[in-house]
């Protein structure tokens, strides 16, 4: 009755975990050293650097890598509709100010 | 669930698990969070856009190098709980017990460096409402009102996720959480995590802002 043989056959391996957890700690020191160097750095950082830091957290760290489709649909369609709203209020403040 | 029963009625056929269904059950909360914050960011972001360089002088106050240390501790923290997952898929209570320890450690770690940084603002005057503040103007009156309410509430969920994780070690201990039934443990591992990716966005709009 135990699910042993599809939940327990592909546990992500532990040296994935360290290797996600260096890739956040140097994206994050990339993401510091470019905020001391210009302006335009530090914003291009801010908006390519951070978001890929939240992605490896949930793609790794929170299993979506290794969850079906309807977790990973679900979180598409949540995220999705965030960006939505972030949208919208680029554009009022594009045509407003 | 701990009610007496034999070995043979815990494990009997009938009894009712869905670890998936919990799962899912927790990324629909998550969501939630993933809102009430995205909506602090989109607020954030229109008052930056109407006091771009109030905003950028107030950043200035902040302490980079605190908030980075603070980074690192949670991301460590991240790393910690999910090896705590790890090793209890592996069937290891003592690894799993150790990650959780040093998990609940970063946690604290991460309060007591927010708590200096917090009083060392206060002693400066920059508290909500501090006349300090009302003199700077609204630019900064608005920076430092979204600061002490986005640190605060992600604070406040560090203190939650802490007390969860301790809820969570003392079931690992107990034998509550095994290698075939851990799905509380990961629950609150995806929490700990939601509140790393809170952090994660929180560090460039507030400390590097300047």
């Amino acid at each position: 009755m135990e699910h042993t043989t599809e939940t327990h056959a592909d546990h992500p391996s532990i040296g994935t975990f360290l290797a996600v957890w260096l890739a956040l700690v140097v994206l994050t020191a990339m993401l510091v050293i470019a905020s001391q160097v210009s302006h335009d750095l530090a914003v291009a950082a801010m908006l390519t650097l951070t978001p890929l830091k939240a992605g490896l957290v949930l793609y790794y760290f929170m299993h979506l890598k290794y969850e079906g489709v309807l977790l990973k649909a679900m979180v598409f369609v949540a995220i999705a509709t965030l960006l939505v709203f972030i949208g919208f209020l680029f554009f009022d403040i594009g045509f407003t100010w | 669930m701990d009610t007496p029963m034999t070995d043979a009625q815990a494990h009997a056929p009938s009894e009712h698990r869905d670890d998936l269904g919990a799962k899912v059950g927790m990324w629909l909360f998550l969501f939630t969070e993933l809102i009430l914050f995205g909506g602090l960011f989109i607020l954030y972001s229109a008052y930056r856009s109407m006091h771009a360089h109030a905003f950028e002088d107030a950043g200035k106050l902040l302490d980079v190098p605190l908030g980075v240390t603070n980074t690192v501790v949670l991301l460590t923290s991240s790393l910690t709980v999910v090896l705590a997952i790890a090793y209890m898929q592996r069937g290891d209570r003592r690894k799993a017990t150790a990650f959780l320890l040093a998990t609940i450690g970063l946690a604290l770690t991460f309060l007591v460096i927010k708590t200096i940084e917090w009083s060392a603002k206060f002693e400066h005057g920059i508290f909500p409402g501090s006349p300090h503040l009302l003199e700077k103007g609204p630019g900064e009156t608005l920076f430092f009102g979204l600061y002490f309410l986005m640190t605060g509430l992600h604070g406040l969920h560090v203190i939650i996720g802490g007390i969860l994780l301790t809820v969570m070690l003392w079931w690992v201990v107990k034998g509550k959480t095994t290698q075939d039934n851990y799905v509380y443990l990961e629950n609150a591992g995806l929490y700990w995590h939601l509140v790393d990716v809170i952090w994660i966005f929180l560090l460039p709009l507030f400390y590097l802002a300047a």
